[in-house]
This record gives C-alpha cells, structure tokens and sequence, in this order.
C-alpha cells in the first residue's frame, strides 16, 4: 500500500508539473460547454426534454463526462511517455508488486477524476447552474465521476501498455468523442433518432451520464444514480483487470 | 534403461556435493549457464552464454554496440526472460525467482531512466520508498547518496535541468539507495565528457573497495581496462573470450618498442643492438626498428642506452603495448572500436544496438 500510495503521489506531482497534458481536459469541456450552453439553450422547450432549471444543468454532466474521458487518453499518454523514457523499466525492476504500478497511476487518475468533477460543479453554479439535490447530490455526482475516471484511466493504461507510444495513444482521442456523442450525454435519449438511440441504450456512457446528470436536475431518483454508479464501478472493473492484465502481458512479452 | 548401471551415491559425497554447491552459490555473484534470448523471427540476440562472477568483483562485459551485451543484462535483471539456459543472481535464478533478484541487485540501465519532472531528491526517496526502506530513514539514506554522488546543491532542481553526468550519478545513487549485492552498470559512461567518465569511475573503484559486485558492460576498451578485474568479451551474441585485462593481453603478445632512427643508415647496427632485448619484429621501413620487451616500459632506458652507445640518433621511440582491441581482433577477426553500430544491423526492441544473431538449425548463432 505503501508503494502505491508513493507512485500515486508521484503521478499527482507530475501531473500537475505537466500543465500542457491537464489544461485541454479542463479547457476543452468548458469551451465546449459554454458554446453548447450558449446555442442550444432552447432545446429545453423540445417535447420529450426532462424539465430542467437551465440547459447549462443538464450539460453538467456531459462536459464532466468528456473531461473524464480526456483525462484517461491524458493518463495513457502518461504511461506510454514512461515507457517510451525507460522509467518503466525502473519500476519493472523494483522488488515491488507488479499490481502496485497500475493501482499507483489508478488511484492518482481518481483524485485527479474527484478535482474535475467538483471543478465543473462550482463552475456550474457559479455561473446559475442549481444541483437539486443539495449536498447529497453533489456527492454523488463526485461519487459516479471518481469512479468512472478511474475506469477511463484504465482504459487509457491499457492502450498505452499495448501501443507502448504516445503518438498512438493520443491517436485515440477523436474516438473518445465518437463514443461519447452516441451516449446521453448530450441530448436526452429519447431525442436521439435511430440507431444512435439503440446504440446508447447500450452504451455505458449513457447511465454514468444520466447517474451524474439526475441529482443535478432533479431529486434523486435511486434507479438512475444506482445506475450511473453501477456502469461506472463496471467500466472500472473491467479496465482495471484489463490493464492488470496488459502490464503482465507487456512484462512477459519484454 | 530404468537403474541399470547406475552407481550407488555415496552419502558422504552427496553432502560434499551440496556443501560444494552452497558455498558456491555464495561466491558467485552471477552465474549463467547456455543463457540464450531469441526474439521473432529466430533471430538470437544472446546465443548460449556461459560466466560466472566472483562476489566482490567488477566483471567488465565489452562488446560493440549490438553484440548482445544490454540483452543479457536485462536477463539478469529479470526485466526480460531468457529463452534458454539459465541464470543465477545473487544465488537466485532470474527466471524462477525473479522477486528475490530485484530485491538484491542495483540497476542502472542505458541512458539513465530518470523522471526528468521530478527532482533529484524526490527520485531518490522514491527509489527508497520502491525498495522498503523504512519510512523514518529514507530521507537519511537519500541525501547521504546525493552527498555521496555530490548532487547536494542540485538534489532540489528536476532532473530535467541537470547535465548527462548528473543524471548518470543520480542514477547510479539511485540503485545503491539499498546497498545491493550486485550492482548492474549498463554502458554507464557512453556519451559522458571525460571528467564524468573519471567521476563515475572513481565510483566504481569505490564500490568495488567496499565489496559490491560490480557487472559493467561497456563499448569502452580503457573503461573495461581501467576497472575491471575480469573481461569478458561478447561478440554476436557469444562470449568469445573471458579473463583479467593483462592475461588476456598477454594473450595476443608482448609489448614491443617501435623506434624510428634519424637515419636509415643505422638500421642494421641498430637491429644488432635491439638483438639483445628480445625477438626482432620485421621492419617495415628503413630507419625503423621494432623489438618485442617483455618487460615493458622497464625496458626504453636501458635500450635507449645501447643505441646511444652503438652512436645511433634517435628520432622518435614508442613503447606499444597490446589492448583489448588486440584481443578482440585476434578472436573475432574485426576490431572493437571505431565501427559504426548502424553498420552492424537492425536495433533490437531495448533500444540497444543489435545485430542479432540469426540462428542456425542447431540452435546456435553462426560465428
């Protein structure tokens, strides 16, 4: 634990010395987020649109979706440079468990998933954004983010544990968009014509999207957060085993 | 065949054998037996190599750039499995025992693997940290190795700023952070200026003096020369020849005397006083002599005496002396140093060098 919480630490610290990484995760989302806000602030009145206090509260979660998923392909990116420098193998050779290097960079890319989230809370209301469900809402939606940053940290160690460069990494990026615009996250399910509709019906992103979204336009709803936090406790499951099971693969490839 | 034939063991041999092979274990710091890696397509970095290193001992690994040296290095260290033979690290093998190796052994790869966001003092706490040393001491042993390394003044400034010296003594700080057994220097000077070379030598020998096995590989002749107590030289994935730098050299021949007459009329007079010392080397133009002096530098005063007493002038007088480049030619046919590593071949996957060795039918690389 002990080694974890060291490398953890580390890839905090160095995110943070690595602005040019952090700054489009934080950026990118709320120039988008305010261009939407300020375009499409009428879809609102669209039959079948949930009633929400403001169309910059139902984009909340959509923005802080993207800048989770930004961070992940940042988080690859990360571990492929390590790779790519050697640093890797410094650790590799360390009488440490193997485990620890993943859970290292995990745990860093939930605290930096915890800071985005609240980032775009308080944006949010400072500029008139209301969570409906109060304090408790606004924990949960923290909650759901953390751990659906976590799992797209996953995803981004995986890639980088397979492509082993960061060019290839980065080269991802246009698809994270892809897979977010045919979730929920930007337009209410039921106003998605076919088969973007289906296909967000089964897309992951579409439930961790509406958990987040729900405490903050409405009271909570338990089937919608349960939800939200059960796709993103899955994606990180799932991502994390994946990318335990790339670093063994990569380690006896080496 | 069943038992057939097989003799009874005599117990007190068997004892003899296991006490043998634990004291052994001991001695040795490194151990590798037909240790081989093929990548794909058949192609074998590291061909079957056979060494053994005393504990205590700098084992000098000298090889041009793609011989195979970084592969077998990264063997030992366990970052790479070997896909033959075996080897033993610190009585432990590489293979089958991988977690207690990394526990015992320093590494400090090829073109140090530093964080270049961090500072020199976080890295090296880090390190600690990787290695367990216990919470309360890992800033007490940290900046005793930076102070050791004389990294004091930078040890708060990223790694990133420092020089190519700096970083390689931070790097070499860092895999002594838990005083291993056996400390592996991968190419530990290539690309240094010669007072980090020295600096980093000096380093060694102190290691050494404190009775830290040292496996260096180098492409540096002198390197090899100056700190090595044994060489072994690796060629084409092969180990071609192994010995301390002045048996090897010995190997090859004598040192000579070359001496260059003002005129070339002297030159027979001069051969018949050179006579003397030792066996006449051919020569090779009219007012140079050659003769082989066992005895080394010993020899110039008393030979530039009998030439001064045959009444010869001379011009120009060079002691030469065989090199590991001597012993690298005579068992490999090319010369170690001054080849271009690009002529050599394709780079294997480490970012070493690489010609690989392309496998025969038997298995073995073609010499």
């Amino acid at each position: 634990m002990r080694v974890t919480i060291a490398l953890a630490r580390r890839a905090l610290r160095n995110s943070l010395r690595r602005p040019q990484l952090l700054a489009p995760m934080i950026i990118f989302p709320s120039l988008m987020l305010a261009v939407n806000v300020g375009g499409l602030s009428h879809t609102t009145t669209l039959p079948g649109f949930p009633r929400v206090h403001g169309f910059l509260d139902f984009q909340l979660a959509a923005a802080i979706l993207q800048s989770l998923l930004l961070a992940g392909v940042q988080l690859g990116i990360a571990v492929a440079l390590e790779i790519e420098g050697g640093f890797f193998d410094r650790l590799a050779a360390a009488p440490i468990p193997r485990v620890s290097i993943v859970l290292g960079r995990l745990l860093a890319g939930g605290v930096i998933a915890i800071a985005q989230v609240v980032y775009f809370l308080v944006a949010g209301l400072v500029f008139g954004a209301q969570i409906q469900a109060g304090a408790g809402g606004f924990a949960l939606v923290v909650a759901i983010g953390a751990i659906a940053g976590t799992g797209f940290g996953a995803i981004g160690m995986v890639l980088a544990l397979r492509a082993k460069n960061a060019s290839m990494v980065q080269g991802i990026f246009p698809l994270v968009f892809v897979v977010l615009f045919i979730s929920s996250a930007f337009f209410p399910r039921g106003l998605l014509s076919s088969p973007a509709d289906a296909v967000a019906a089964y897309n992951p992103l579409s439930y961790i999207a509406d958990g987040m979204r729900n405490p903050i336009i409405a009271a909570i709803s338990p089937s919608a957060v349960l939800e939200g936090l059960a796709a993103a406790a899955a994606v990180a499951l799932v991502a994390s085993v994946l990318s335990v099971l790339a670093l063994r693969g990569r380690l006896r490839e080496a | 065949m069943g038992d057939a034939g097989r003799v009874p063991r005599d117990p007190r041999r068997a004892v003899a054998g296991s006490l043998y092979t634990l004291l052994r274990t001991v001695d040795v710091a490194v151990e590798a037996q037909g240790l081989e890696r093929e990548f794909k397509g058949a192609i074998k970095a590291v061909a079957g190599i056979d060494l053994a290193v005393d504990a205590g001992e700098v084992y000098g690994f000298l090889g041009p750039n793609g011989a195979g040296k970084t592969t077998t290095v990264r063997m030992l260290v366990t970052l790479l499995r070997p896909t033959g033979g075996r080897a033993r690290v610190a009585g432990f093998d590489v293979a089958r025992q991988p977690a207690q190796v990394r526990r015992r052994i320093g590494v400090a790869l090829q073109e140090a693997a530093l964080d270049l966001l961090m500072t020199g003092r976080e890295l090296i706490e880090l390190q600690a940290t990787l290695h367990g040393i216990p919470k309360r001491a890992v800033r007490e042993r940290g900046a005793e190795l930076i102070e050791r390394v004389g990294l004091s003044d930078a040890q708060d400034r990223r790694v990133g700023t420092y020089s190519g010296g700096m970083r390689r003594r931070l790097d070499l700080a860092m895999a002594l952070i838990h005083e291993p057994a056996v400390l592996f220097l991968d190419e530990p000077t290539t690309g240094l200026d010669p007072a980090s070379r020295l600096t980093l030598w000096e380093e060694v020998r102190r290691l050494k003096h404190e009775g830290t096995t040292v496996f260096l590989t180098t492409q540096y002749l002198e390197e090899a020369d100056q700190l090595a107590d044994r060489v072994g030289i690796i060629d084409s994935g092969k180990l071609v020849v192994e010995g301390t730098p002045s048996a090897l050299k010995a190997q090859v021949g004598s040192p000579h005397l070359d001496v260059t007459l003002t005129s070339s009329d002297g030159a027979a007079a001069a051969r018949q006083a050179l006579g003397a010392f030792g066996q006449l080397r051919p020569p090779d133009a009219g007012c140079h002599v050659s003769v082989a002096v066992r005895e080394g530098s010993s020899a110039i005063a008393p030979v530039v005496r009998a030439l001064d007493e045959a009444g010869l002038e001379i011009a120009s007088l060079e002691l030469i002396e065989p090199t590991l480049d001597d012993v690298f030619l005579a068992k490999t046919g090319h010369h170690l140093e001054g080849e271009d590593a690009a002529e050599q071949g394709e780079r294997d996957p480490y970012g070493e060098e690489a010609p690989l060795v392309q496998a025969s039918a038997d298995g073995h690389a073609p010499r």
